[in-house]
């Protein structure tokens, strides 16, 4: 177990470390800051001079040892565009994001995970053939125009919430919360609801199919046998054994919601991470963008370590001593 | 055959498949019953509705399967036509049951103690603490070693034999009054499958359980049952004490069956076997169901479907036992016994 997890530690080393460079090196190739950076009238000796304190001027893998180095001490340099840290303007923005996708991830599961248990298990009941059809919309919707039409509902034709915004945050030290305020709440509905729109038909969908699924295992049928109540067959028997695929689905998408947050974030001009995104990406804010990178892959890799210990909790067998196993099969 | 104080009583229990073709029917009006504390075992081919039956009497059969008409009686109470939730509370508490498989009947992310527990406490008032006492006993009753550490395993650390071992113990765990017993050796070992059927029988006899055996292993039900039901294509064929059906079939189906059980010992060169295969349930032929492979059909056998008639101690339908015919008991049994296709007309003649 813990050498299993050690050996995960240096995989996801490993990995970060291969996505610093591809982010890195891609970047050099995003346009010249130096050019966006100084006015139309800086003249030839300005833009060497600019070039030589940002150290563009250094081999490249100079550069990138310089990059690796800093963001080990969450530092990023200055964003050109900014002229500020980047890990301050990031740690601005993160609240704004991570609160966003909490609330998303949590209406995903809990409205997700019942509704597939429902449909799965009275599959021909018109109220999960209902369910199944409408939830083919949210998987094929782009979020975006999910966005526009929330917004035209809501906010242009019935006037109760806002469209764009947080709304009043409160500071608790460096993290600023809009849990703490009616309208910050009122702010949170609409991008919450289309940014979990997705994850909770995909959610419903795959729960559905995977308690399709166990309702058909011989455990299950025993459990009936030995007069066990629904309740305990359905949710505990047979839930349990649909988590693992569940889990990894789950776990790799509240890493995109984090990372992909950006359409919902440009539709309610919401004050996160995918937004200060965008914006570096229009000015090649090169410092921006690569911690953005580098910023997702440790959420990927961090929720992907998350999800294969999970496995171990959730699952008897992956802890297998292969001395009282006896050499059995499954 | 009436018994004294039937335990289980089956009557003209019908089971229908609707399908896009039609409706098929898996089992087709048969009646039996089981006493107190009795083994019943029940033969028959792949698909001739034994597994069915079993599943009916639990009230588990798999949809879109319906019990079409007939009634099952427990200790005289009806239990075909309960609602769910009074069926449930029977299920595991006076009828238990145990599958073939026992590599998946079991709950894989839960440990055994824990499937035990959650089972007796269903059943009963038992606190947490009684009820682990309870499954440690239980465990120790069906034979595994060191139950106090094994009641916290998981059922991947166990072998195949030891899972049904706790199978078992999961199917008894709240004294049934009966046990649906649907080939609980099939998937094992040889050597294991002697172990467990010894089990079964010694823990049925002990607690005074009656069993229904299903299975295919002429072997397991002459060994286990005292009486058995010989079923074919949905229909039971002949059913009577275990040793009368074996040293004396009645139904040529069941003499054509015990002559394909090779002996040791007796170094026949070829075994007999019937000539022919079961029919499927979508075209299941006219008047008995068996005339196209029997040696001793004849034409009332082609037309109207048999009844089970009384003959000595069990119950046979065959028409060749049809006291109208005036032919007696004796007669007809040396009709089966004799293997030449043209026996019939000797004896009509």
């Amino acid at each position: 177990m813990v050498s299993y997890v050690i050996r995960r530690l240096l995989q996801a080393a490993l990995v970060m470390l291969v996505v610093a460079f591809v982010s890195f090196s891609l970047f050099r190739f995003a346009g010249d800051p130096v050019n966006n950076m100084v006015g139309q009238e800086a003249t030839q000796e300005d833009r060497r001079e600019l070039r030589e304190r940002l150290g563009l001027n250094d081999p490249f893998p100079v550069q990138f040892g310089r990059f690796v180095v800093d963001a080990l001490q969450g530092e990023f340099g200055i964003s050109y565009r900014l002229q500020r840290p980047v890990e301050d303007l990031i740690a601005e923005r993160m609240p704004a994001t991570l609160e966003l996708v909490l609330v998303s991830a949590v209406l995903a599961l809990i409205t997700g995970i019942p509704l597939g248990v429902y449909c799965g298990i009275h599959r021909d009941s018109w109220v999960s053939r209902a369910l199944l059809t409408v939830s083919l919309i949210g998987v094929s919707l782009p979020t975006f125009v999910i966005g526009i039409l929330l917004i035209y509902l809501f906010s242009v034709q019935m006037l109760v919430l806002p469209s764009f915004g947080r709304g009043e945050v409160v500071q608790i030290g460096w993290w600023s919360t809009g849990f703490l305020t009616f309208s910050g709440w009122q702010a949170l509905i609409l991008p919450s609801i289309t940014l979990s729109l997705f994850q909770l038909t995909l959610i419903m969908r795959l729960v559905r199919s995977e308690m399709l699924e166990v309702m058909r295992t011989d455990y299950i049928k025993f459990a009936r046998a030995r007069g066990l109540s629904n309740r305990a067959i359905n949710f505990g028997h047979a839930l349990k054994n649909t988590l693992v695929p569940v889990i990894t689905i789950v776990g790799l998408n509240i890493g995109s919601l984090i990372a992909f947050s950006i359409i919902t974030e440009t539709v309610f001009n919401w004050p996160g991470m995918g937004l200060l995104f965008i914006k570096a990406v229009q000015f090649a804010d090169v410092p921006i963008m690569a911690a953005y990178l580098t910023m997702v892959a440790f959420v990927f890799v961090s929720i992907n370590l998350l999800v294969d210990l999970l496995y171990y909790a959730i699952d008897p067998r992956l802890k297998v001593d292969r001395g009282t196993a006896a050499g059995r099969l499954s | 055959m009436a018994m004294a104080n039937p335990l289980l009583q089956v009557r003209n229990l019908v089971v229908e498949f609707p399908t896009r073709r039609g409706t098929l029917t898996a089992v087709d009006d048969i009646s039996f019953d089981i006493a107190e504390g009795e083994v019943l075992g029940v033969v028959g081919e792949s698909g001739a509705g034994k597994s069915m039956t079993g599943a009916a009497v639990i009230g588990l059969l798999e949809p879109p399967g319906r019990i079409a008409s007939g009634e099952v009686l427990l200790e005289g109470r009806r239990i075909d036509n309960l609602p769910y939730e009074k069926m449930r509370r029977i299920r595991g508490k006076e009828i238990g049951a145990i599958f073939q498989d026992p590599l998946t009947s079991l709950n894989p992310l839960y440990s055994i103690g824990r499937q035990l527990t959650e089972t007796i406490m269903t059943h009963t008032d038992m606190t947490p603490t009684q009820a682990r006492a309870r499954a440690v006993e239980l465990l120790a009753e069906v034979g595994i070693p060191a139950p106090e550490r094994r009641v916290d395993q998981y059922p991947h650390q166990f072998s195949g034999g030891m899972r049904q071992r706790v199978v078992i113990a999961l199917a008894l765990c709240v004294n049934p009054r009966l046990i649906i017993a649907d080939e609980p050796t099939t998937a094992l070992d040889v050597s294991i499958q002697a172990q467990i059927i010894a089990l079964l029988k010694r823990l049925c006899r002990e607690h005074g359980t009656a069993v229904m055996l299903v299975t295919h292993d002429m072997g397991v039900i002459a060994e286990t049952a005292d009486r058995v039901a010989v079923m074919y294509a949905g229909r039971i064929a002949e059913i009577g004490p275990v040793r009368e059906v074996i040293k004396n079939a009645k139904h040529p189906y069941t003499h054509g069956l015990m002559g394909s059980i090779p002996a040791i010992g007796h170094d026949a060169d070829r075994l007999e076997q019937i000539p022919g295969s079961m029919p499927r349930l979508t075209d299941i032929p006219p008047g008995c169901a068996f005339n196209p492979r029997c040696l001793h059909a004849f034409d009332r056998c082609r037309r109207d479907r048999p009844e089970l008639i009384a003959v000595d101690d069990g119950q046979v339908s065959c028409w060749l036992y049809d006291t109208a015919a005036g032919r007696t008991t004796a007669e007809a049994k040396a009709i089966v016994a004799s293997r030449s296709g043209t026996a019939m007309e000797r004896a009509d003649g």
